[in-house]
């Protein structure tokens, strides 16, 4: 079965893992994801697409305790089914802090500074049979 | 420019109302506004309103009387109520009116708001499972209880706070007290946030008529005057709720700079001020906004739950009313409904909720998606 990207300009699927696309401000250096044409520090417009960090530190945290509603959530909506999980904004050195799916959903084992690695994680299948997977970050050294 | 009074409120209970749209519940609170101020609908010169999910404001005048009056629509997301009041007291600073209202009200489905992102494309940030409002404030108080040392019981003591002061309240929502430690015990929904540390979305309105300073005393003993009103959006390196990715910079958000903005205007001081209703959308948001306006410095919010000084009884009290905690968060009338119950604090007709003392000078401030802040500051 194949894994396909929730979407091919936010997530990109390579042989080397998961890559994020973002934008980069030619002027300031800015970056933001996903890409946006115009700049919100130095308001240039200037915008290339990057490909983001791939490792970063853990800023903020919570875990996600209840189904999201679908529309718009692709994932498990089964109160019976559903199973809680981790969200994050995760720092990419130099570049931007990311939101993210957390592969860890276990409070005592998540803190602010904990090394994250890019991943993905399920959401659904689509018509054809194929993985619907999203970007997530994994503690680095737990499965990552 | 002219000094602007508040001078005649009025409210719709929150709640839930089956068979009762938005509009309608907006509508009752005009004419109880018009009633408390002795006033005609056909006397208001013109009308700011709002609602997220209830429809168009200005459609009310059908139901209201079609007196041909200026009526603008506000769609500004929590900052809707905000904003109407802000373009309400404008209009009577600038001379242009001596006579209108603000007026907001919703109706909003059960459960979380569900955001969807339109545009180009599949739906990845809520297919993926973000966008959800309560995630931000999860992780925006956990962060912070890091940070400033602040502890799940002051999260505990907050919404026991808010059902407390609901209790109180004959137009709030929940009105049932709950122990702190019912408030730990039920279900987390976004750590370290459990059920009953979270408002819910729900149903109200709220209206409030605005004259001319000099001109109050025709449709009140009791006017209240609003010293400011501001509105600010974000600036670059703020924490937001919806972001997708945040700058690696930091700034303060919108909230210490309407703060700020507010004092300024009104030229007063945090200390000056003796009522605070301070945006609740969980408990961890009335804690860190104590802080982001002004009311005490970064982790004091710990030791000031711990003594009581944010009840009812307290040197600061906040959310007087129940605040969005038992109140629920119905958008466009939200912001309205902590001036409403600022109004009836100032006049002394807050029956058993009542601050005593005497106060003077009382504060609201909201803020929402995608990043705004309302601070306004009322005085007698």
């Amino acid at each position: 079965m194949a894994q396909v990207s929730i979407r091919d300009d936010i997530l990109q699927l390579t042989p080397e893992g998961p890559r994020l696309i973002g934008s980069r401000c030619k002027a300031c250096d800015n970056h933001v994801f996903p890409f946006v044409k115009g700049c919100a520090r130095c308001t240039g417009t200037e915008m290339e697409r990057v490909v983001l960090g791939t490792r970063g530190k853990l800023w903020a945290w919570t875990i996600q305790g209840f189904p999201p509603k679908a529309p718009p959530y692709l994932g498990e909506t089964d109160p019976t089914k559903f199973r809680p999980y981790g969200v994050g904004y995760v720092e990419l050195p130099g570049q931007v802090k990311v939101e993210a799916r957390l592969t860890e959903a276990d409070p005592r084992k998540l803190q602010t500074g904990l090394p994250m690695q890019l991943t993905t994680v399920p959401l659904s299948k689509d018509k054809d049979g194929n993985e619907i997977v999203t970007f997530a970050f994994a503690p680095i050294g737990q499965g990552a | 420019m002219t000094d602007v009074a508040i001078v005649g409120i009025g409210i719709h209970p929150f709640g839930r109302h089956d068979g009762v749209s938005g509009m309608e519940q907006g509508a009752h609170a005009v004419r109880t506004a018009c009633k408390d101020a002795g006033v005609e609908w056909k006397d208001i010169q013109f009308a700011f309103g709002g609602s997220a999910a209830a429809g168009a404001a200005d459609t009310m005048v059908s139901q209201l009387g079609l007196t041909g009056l200026l009526f603008i629509n506000v769609a500004n997301g929590c900052a809707t109520g905000g904003s109407a009041l802000f373009s309400a007291y404008n209009t009577i600073r600038s001379g242009a009116y001596d006579l209108g209202i603000a007026v907001g009200f919703d109706k909003h489905e059960r459960g979380a708001f569900r955001v969807q992102s339109e545009g180009r494309g599949v739906d990845w940030y809520g297919g993926s499972g973000m966008a959800l409002t309560t995630q931000f404030f999860g992780m925006k108080i956990n962060r912070y209880m890091e940070t400033y040392g602040v502890s799940e019981r002051s999260l505990a003591r907050v919404a026991a706070k808010a059902f407390r002061n609901g209790e109180l309240n004959p137009n709030a929502w929940r009105r049932k007290a709950l122990s702190e430690d019912e408030v730990l015990a039920s279900p987390m929904l976004s750590y370290p946030l459990t059920q009953y540390m979270f408002c819910s979305p729900g149903e109200g309105g709220v209206a409030l008529i605005l004259a001319r300073g000099d001109q109050a005393h025709k449709y009140t003993k009791k006017p209240v005057f609003l010293k400011a009103a501001v509105v600010r959006s974000r600036r670059f390196g703020s924490f937001e709720v919806l972001a997708p990715s945040l700058s690696i910079d930091w700034s303060a958000g919108p909230t210490v700079d309407a703060s700020k903005a507010a004092f300024e205007i009104a030229g007063i001081g945090p200390k000056d001020v003796d009522i605070a209703q301070l945006q609740d959308t969980e408990s961890g948001a009335e804690i860190m906004h104590m802080a982001e306006n002004g009311f005490c410095e970064h982790g004091e919010q710990e030791q000031m739950l711990a003594k009581g000084e944010t009840e009812i009884g307290g040197r600061l009290p906040v959310n007087t009313d129940g605040g969005c905690l038992a109140n629920g968060e119905p958008i466009g009338a939200s912001g309205l409904r902590q001036v409403y119950e600022n109004v009836l604090q100032l006049r002394g007709d807050a029956g058993k909720r009542q601050v005593q003392g005497d106060p003077k000078v009382a504060y609201t401030h909201v803020y929402g998606a995608p990043g705004i802040s309302g601070v306004n500051i009322l005085s007698r």
